[in-house]
């Protein structure tokens, strides 16, 4: 066998090449900063942010292979791509004076952010298991050394301590489903994989069986789905703030991206065995998220355990596996960017170096204080609920609507019953800040004027907004991205 | 040649081994050895079926396996250094600040 490297090859690789290699510039500039800030730093990596997304777009409906077929630049990946782009670029933005706030002077977050968005690409565009591994382990291993950013805070520390033993657990368990999988059809290659379920014998494989098992139980813990989510809340509370925003977003996009590729163009065929599992955890993911979060004082953990319940309505989606469905995955991925960012884009412009600002009663008469801010966070939480005109109703609308065309009703009562539990701990926000009078404690003066934030806080209501009048183009965009998935039943 | 079936046995019995050591201990060391354990029962898995099918993926995966484990290490231990320096303790009973 001869293996040669061509041209096409590194085309269809060229968004995460971006990445990587402007993270290595990044982190080469930081050797050459002796003093000063670090927004320069933040500048070149939104650039390159912007250079990784032009290269997607201009990809758009090519549909290369690289590397043996290990590799693919459809418009699936590129349509992830996009939303990782847009993701990242909104988390630089309000990382800028989040760094500047907890006097983080490290270039090398800049860096590892472009790491895992190169890490991210590569799960969206791998055709095979080892591909996917190793974009997990380039975005989880730099999510690690994220979380632990903050060195001399020992929450940071234990947050970066936690994640990494338990990301660390579920790869262990992802690769032996990975191991299951190979022993039983022979090879790693999701299509092929596809194509030897064919033979009807496969099915009284033990190894298969077992291999989609733990496969489900690794990219669970991943995805953070109940019951493997313990480690999320106090991940994700420990962690720095816009490393936070980051987590909830970013990964959670590229999770699903991979185990959209891995459960429809791999185990397509056990469609009817798998989708009942993942209705059990869809069901349970978005109770328990919607449930605990009610219970929560801090904002940030709150987040938390809302993003859970996001995780639950998008895995929703996937047990139907059509065309709508896995569309509507894509759609809301982008719209959760939005919202999440947004909000926390406002806890940042809130908090001041002495005090993070995370409490409910932090922000008492917070609307008074600073109207805009105030309706920026009211639009934020309309969405996260999915009240209509915001881009978190559609989301929400088309996810449902897959699920009952396809005869799944009880998962959408259940998925609309979660909704209405959730409105009660978004409004809360909404009901501290417009009906509770300031009191010494809460934040009682504007926060001052921050460009970036201001940007990313514009940008995501924007896109919030947009999507919730004009959604016709990336819905339909979304829709006919995953059409090009090649769904083996 | 040794039957598939024992190989996989014992990948098994070694990947179970690592996964009761990381609930059931509570030194971070400790778990993160374990969760190597597990690693490397994946190893034995992908190895055994390579044997088995004649087939060279399995074994290049195994190489892959090996530099991400390597990887962690460095990040992980890096990470514990960082809280012992902080706590003086890598009892994960005792690093509890948030609820666990």
């Amino acid at each position: 066998m001869t293996f040669q490297l061509t041209q096409i090859d590194f085309q269809t690789i060229l968004p995460s090449m971006i990445m990587f290699g402007m993270g290595m510039v990044v982190l080469l500039l930081e050797t050459l900063r002796r003093s000063g800030s670090t927004t320069p730093l933040a500048v070149v990596s939104l650039l390159s942010l912007a250079a990784a997304g032009y290269a997607s777009a201009v990809q758009l409906g090519w549909g290369g292979q690289g590397f043996s077929g290990s590799v693919i630049a459809d418009d699936f990946s590129l349509a992830f791509n996009l939303v990782f782009v847009t993701a990242t670029a909104l988390v630089i933005l309000i990382s800028i004076p989040y760094l500047e706030k907890s006097g983080l002077k490290y270039g090398e977050y800049y860096a590892l952010l472009l790491f895992a968005t190169g890490g991210m690409m590569v799960m969206g565009s791998s055709l095979d298991l080892l591909m996917i591994f190793v974009g997990l382990e380039i975005l989880s291993i730099s999510s690690y050394i994220l979380c632990g950013m903050l060195r001399a805070d020992v929450r940071s520390n234990e947050s970066a301590m936690k994640y990494f033993l338990l990301g660390a657990f579920a790869t262990g368990f992802l690769l032996y489903g990975m191991v299951m999988i190979y022993g039983a059809t022979g090879t790693i290659h999701l299509r092929k994989i596809g194509a030897a379920l064919a033979q009807p014998e496969m099915y009284s494989n033990p190894y298969i069986w077992f291999g989609m098992g733990l496969l489900i139980v690794g990219f669970g813990f991943k995805l953070a789905l109940a019951p493997f989510h313990m480690w999320t809340p106090d991940v994700y509370e420990g962690a720095p703030t816009a490393v936070t925003a980051f987590l909830s977003v970013g990964p959670k996009a590229a999770g699903f991206a991979a185990l959209i590729r891995v459960m429809i163009e791999g185990l397509g065929r056990m469609h009817n065995e798998w989708d009942m599992v993942f209705w059990v955890l869809a069901a349970l993911t978005m109770t328990l998220g919607n449930v605990v979060a009610i219970q929560q004082n801090n904002i940030k953990r709150m987040l938390a355990y809302s993003s859970i319940a996001h995780a639950g309505y998008i895995l929703a989606a996937l047990v139907v596996a059509t065309e709508e469905g896995l569309g509507a995955i894509l759609f809301y991925s982008l719209v959760y960017v939005f919202m999440n960012i947004g909000v926390f884009a406002i806890l940042i412009l809130a908090a001041t170096p002495k005090n993070e600002r995370l409490t409910f009663d932090d922000y008492k008469g917070f609307g008074y204080v600073s109207p805009l801010l105030g309706l920026a966070m009211f639009v934020f939480m309309l969405s996260m609920m999915g009240i209509p005109l915001t881009g978190g109703f559609v989301g929400k609308f088309q996810i449902f609507k897959a699920v009952v065309d396809q005869g799944y009703i009880w998962l959408a009562i259940v998925g609309v019953l979660n909704s209405v539990v959730s409105v009660y701990y978004y409004l809360r926000i909404v009901v501290v800040m417009y009906m509770q009078p300031q009191d010494s404690k809460s934040i009682n003066e504007k926060p001052a004027f921050s460009l970036p934030l201001a940007v990313a806080i514009t940008a995501s209501l924007a896109g919030v907004v947009f999507l919730g009048i004009l959604p016709a183009g990336w819905m339909e965009f979304s829709s006919h991205s995953v059409s090009v998935l090649v769904a083996s039943f | 040649m040794i039957p598939i079936d024992h190989i996989m046995i014992l990948s098994a019995i070694l990947f179970a081994i690592g996964v009761a050591g990381v609930i059931i201990r509570r030194n971070a060391i400790i778990v993160f050895l374990s969760i190597e354990l597990m690693l490397n029962a994946v190893n034995l898995g992908f190895i055994g079926f390579a044997t088995h099918m004649h087939s060279m993926v399995g074994v290049l995966f195994v190489f892959f396996v090996l530099v991400v484990a390597a990887a962690e290490a460095v990040v992980g231990l890096a990470i514990m250094l960082e809280i012992f320096r902080n706590k003086e303790t890598l009892n994960l009973d005792e690093i509890n600040l948030l609820k666990w």
